[in-house]
C-alpha cells in the first residue's frame, strides 16, 4: 500500500516551466508517477511533454483532476503557491524549495491546520514510492520495491541509506524527506503514525540530524504508539552549537538541539540508535532477519 | 544573521521600544563629543557580535567627556575576549556611548520562534532574572521563566503581554503595564516585519523613575528572510565573521570553518554534518563543514578547494560525493581540473557513490594526482586519518 504517494496520485507540477521543474518532472514521469498538470501563472495553455500548463492550481483540480502538488517554486513565492494549493482541494502538497522565511511557513501551517490537506518539506528531496512513483528529485536507482519505511530531514544522507538497503536487497515501501527546515509541513511523529498504520511496511529508518526537538517528540511517540522496529542515525555529533549547517533546522540554540539528546532520547524509546552511518543497512538487515526467524 | 546592538537599537526606536540616548563612535575624539552632548554620566560599550563584554573588560562607565574618550581608547582596537568568541577574541571597531539609567529592576524579554510540534510560533520570554545569562535560569530556576506563544492566526494581543505584565510584578501598576504592552507590541511588530529569530532585550530595565528602557539589545534575523528585506541585509558586518567564511559566502560556498585538519567537501547538508561525524569516529579532527550543493560544477568544486586550503591547519581532505542526477564520472573530471588549476599539494582521499561510480573512480586512478579512492562511509574517513599518521 505505501503512504502518501500511491497508485491513486495525480500530480501537478508548481513552476513546471522552471528548469528544475522541467527536468524534475521528467524524471518522475520516467519512474512511473502519474504528472498531469503543470502550474506557473501566466503560462496556462503551454504544454510540457503533452503534460498541459495552467495558471491555477484550481484549473489543474478540475481539468485533471490533480490530487497531489509537486513544488519548485523560487523561494519568494513558494508560501503562497502553497496555500494557493491548498485552497484549491489538493491533498498532499510536497514543497522541494529552500530559502522560505520561517515567518511564511508559520503562516502556511496555520492554513494546513484547518484543512484537510498534508504538507511535506519544504527543503526537501520528496518522496519516492517504489513501482509507483516518485515526486522530487531522489535519483531514481536507488531505490528498490520492498517493505522498509525511509524518513529523513537529509538529502544524499538519505539517498545513502536506501542504497544501503538496495544493496543488501532489502526494499523500500515509502522514502520519506521530510527537509531540513525548522518548521516543517509534517514531521516524524506525522509519518510515523501512517507507517504504523501501513501494512506494507514492516520496520523504519530514522534519519534525524540536530537542531529543534523532532526527534525527541517521535521518541515519545515511539513508545507509546509505534509497534515497528526503527533504527535511527542522527548527523550533526560533532556540530559546533548556535551555527547553521547548511540546514536552516540545523542548528544547536540554547544549547538544546545536540545530537547526543537525541540518540539519548531515541535510545530510551526502545529506537536502535546507529551512530556509524555506513551500518543503518546492517542494522536492519538484522532486524528482518529476526522477524523471518521468529516466524520459524 | 547577527548585528550589532547599536543597530538593534537603531531598529527598536523605530518600533517605539524605549532605548537609551546614545550613539556609536569609532574614534576617541567621537565619543568624546557624545559624552559632551548627552551631559551625563555615559557608559561607553564596545560593539562585538558576542555577549560577555562587561566581564571581558569591554564595557566602561565614564564620568565625564574627558573619561569617554579615555575608555573609547583602552575598548576601540582592543582584542576582546568573552566566553562566546573563542580565544583569539574579536577585534573591537565601534563603541556605543549612551546614557546611563537609574536602575530599579532588572528584568529579561525575548522572543524565540518555538519549533515544538505543538507551537510552532513565535513566543515571548519573560522574567525576573534579568541581566543574567538566560541558559543559566532555565537550568537552574525554569519557574522563573515566564512564556507566552503568540497564536500566528490571531498575533500579538494586549491581554497577553498583560499577562507577562503580572507575571514580572507589573501587571498592577497602570503605568508600567501599557508601556510594557507598548513594548511587546513593537517587538513583536519588528520581528515579523523584519523576519527575526531571536530578540532578546536584557536587561529591560524599570528606573527609579518609573520607566522601561531596553537597556542591552540582542537581534538576529532568519537568513532566508534577508532576501526580502534590503535594510536589514546592510547592517552585515564581515568584520565579525570568520575571513575564510566572508570569502566562502561571497562566493555562494556554503562553509563553516572548525578547528580540525582534516578538511572535507561533500553534497548535502547532512551528508556533510555526518562526514565531519565521521572523521572524529575515526580519529581525526575535522576542519570544516562545507557543502557544495547539487551542482557541484567543476567551477564549484574548484572554488570549494581554494576555500579549504586556505585554511593553514589543514592537512588532508576527504571528498565524499554522492551522485543522483549528479554523476560520478562528471564529479570526479570536476575534482581532477580543480585539483590541477590550483596545483593541490595536500592528500585527498575520494569517495564517490552513486551514478556512474566505476567510469568515475577510473578517471580518479588514471588522473596521476595524488588522489587515494574510497568506497564506503567510515573506510573513507579511516584513510583519511591514516594519511596524517
Amino acid at each position: 500500500m505505501a503512504i502518501l504517494l500511491d497508485k491513486n496520485s495525480r500530480v501537478v507540477v508548481q513552476g513546471i516551466t522552471g528548469s528544475e521543474g522541467t527536468f524534475h518532472t521528467r524524471e518522475s514521469v520516467k519512474f512511473g508517477t502519474k504528472v498531469v498538470a503543470g502550474v506557473t501563472p501566466g503560462k496556462g495553455g503551454m504544454d510540457v511533454d503533452g503534460i498541459p500548463v495552467y495558471n491555477r492550481v484550481a484549473d489543474a483540480v478540475e481539468k485533471q483532476g490533480a490530487n497531489v502538488a509537486a513544488l519548485y517554486t523560487p523561494a519568494a513565492f513558494s508560501a503562497d503557491a502553497i496555500i494557493e494549493s491548498i485552497e484549491a482541494g489538493i491533498g498532499l502538497v510536497v514543497c522541494m524549495t529552500e530559502g522560505i522565511p520561517v515567518t511564511d511557513m508559520i503562516k502556511v501551517k496555520q492554513v494546513l491546520k484547518t484543512s484537510n490537506a498534508r504538507m511535506i518539506g519544504c527543503n526537501c528531496p520528496g518522496i519516492t514510492t517504489p513501482g509507483v512513483g516518485k515526486i522530487g528529485f531522489m535519483p531514481s536507482f536507488i531505490h528498490k520495491k520492498g517493505n522498509v519505511g525511509v524518513i529523513s530531514r537529509s538529502g544524499t544522507l538519505t539517498y545513502e541509506a536506501i542504497w544501503q538497503l538496495t544493496n543488501l536487497g532489502i526494499g523500500q515501501s515509502t522514502s520519506i524527506g521530510i527537509g531540513g527546515d525548522p518548521i516543517p509541513g509534517s514531521g516524524f511523529v506525522d509519518m510515523l503514525a501512517l507507517y504504523e498504520k501501513d501494512p506494507d511496511t514492516v520496520a523504519l529508518v530514522m534519519i534525524g540530524e540536530i537542531g529543534g526537538t523532532a526527534e525527541e517528540e517521535a521518541a515519545e511517540f515511539i513508545k507509546s504508539n509505534l509497534t515497528k522496529p526503527v533504527v535511527s542515525f542522527i548527523a550533526g555529533r560533532t556540530a559546533p552549537p548556535g551555527r547553521r549547517m547548511g540546514h536552516a533546522g540545523a542548528i544547536i540554540s540554547g544549547g538544546k538541539g545536540t545530537a547526543d539528546e537525541k540518540f539519548k532520547a531515541l535510545e530510551a524509546a526502545g529506537v536502535i540508535v546507529e551512530k556509524n552511518p555506513a551500518e543503518i543497512g546492517k542494522r536492519i538487515q538484522e532486524i528482518l532477519a529476526k522477524k523471518k526467524g521468529k516466524k520459524k | 544573521m547577527k548585528i550589532h546592538e547599536y543597530q538593534a537599537k537603531s531598529l527598536l526606536r523605530a518600533y517605539n521600544v524605549p532605548v537609551p540616548n546614545g550613539e556609536v563612535a569609532d574614534t576617541p575624539e567621537k565619543a568624546r563629543d557624545i559624552a559632551k552632548s548627552l551631559n551625563k554620566t555615559s557608559i561607553v560599550k564596545a560593539q562585538i557580535h558576542a555577549g560577555g563584554r562587561g566581564k571581558g573588560g569591554g564595557v566602561k562607565v565614564a564620568k565625564t567627556p574627558e573619561e569617554a574618550y579615555e575608555a573609547a581608547k583602552k575598548i576601540l582596537g582592543m582584542q576582546l575576549i568573552t566566553h562566546q568568541t573563542g580565544p583569539e577574541g574579536i577585534k573591537v571597531q565601534k563603541v556605543l556611548v549612551e546614557e546611563t539609567s537609574n536602575i530599579k529592576k532588572e528584568l529579561y524579554l525575548g522572543m524565540v520562534v518555538d519549533r515544538a510540534r505543538d507551537k510552532e510560533c513565535v513566543v515571548f520570554m519573560a522574567s525576573e532574572a534579568g541581566g543574567m545569562d538566560i541558559e543559566e535560569v532555565a537550568k537552574a530556576t525554569p519557574e522563573k521563566i515566564i512564556k507566552c506563544a503568540v497564536p500566528p492566526a490571531v498575533g500579538f494581543s494586549p491581554f497577553e503581554a498583560r499577562k507577562l505584565a503580572y507575571g514580572l510584578g507589573l501587571g498592577t501598576d497602570k503605568s508600567l503595564s501599557a508601556q510594557f504592552t507598548n513594548i511587546t507590541k513593537g517587538l513583536y511588530e519588528l520581528f515579523v516585519a523584519k523576519d527575526a529569530s531571536l530578540v532578546e532585550i536584557n536587561p529591560l530595565v524599570l528606573t527609579v523613575e518609573g520607566n522601561l528602557i531596553a537597556v542591552d539589545a540582542k537581534i538576529n534575523f532568519d537568513d532566508d528572510g534577508l532576501f526580502r528585506n534590503p535594510d536589514i541585509r546592510e547592517l552585515r558586518d564581515e568584520n565579525e565573521e570568520d575571513p575564510l567564511e566572508v570569502i566562502a559566502k561571497n562566493a555562494g560556498v556554503n562553509y563553516i570553518k572548525l578547528d580540525g585538519n582534516i578538511a572535507c567537501m561533500v553534497n548535502g547538508a547532512g551528508l556533510a554534518m555526518t562526514t565531519m561525524d565521521l572523521i572524529k569516529m575515526a580519529g581525526g579532527e575535522p576542519a570544516n563543514f562545507l557543502d557544495v550543493g547539487g551542482g557541484a560544477s567543476p567551477d564549484q568544486i574548484e572554488k570549494a578547494f581554494r576555500i579549504l586550503t586556505a585554511d593553514p591547519n589543514v592537512k588532508a581532505i576527504l571528498v565524499n560525493i554522492f551522485g543522483g542526477i549528479l554523476r560520478c564520472d562528471r564529479v570526479a573530471n570536476g575534482i581532477i581540473q580543480a585539483a590541477k588549476n590550483i596545483d593541490m599539494k595536500l592528500p585527498m582521499v575520494i569517495r564517490l557513490q552513486g551514478t556512474n561510480v566505476d567510469e568515475g573512480k577510473k578517471l580518479l586512478k588514471e588522473s596521476g594526482l595524488k588522489f587515494t579512492v574510497a568506497d564506503g562511509l567510515y573506510e573513507a574517513a579511516e584513510k583519511v586519518v591514516a594519511l596524517l599518521k
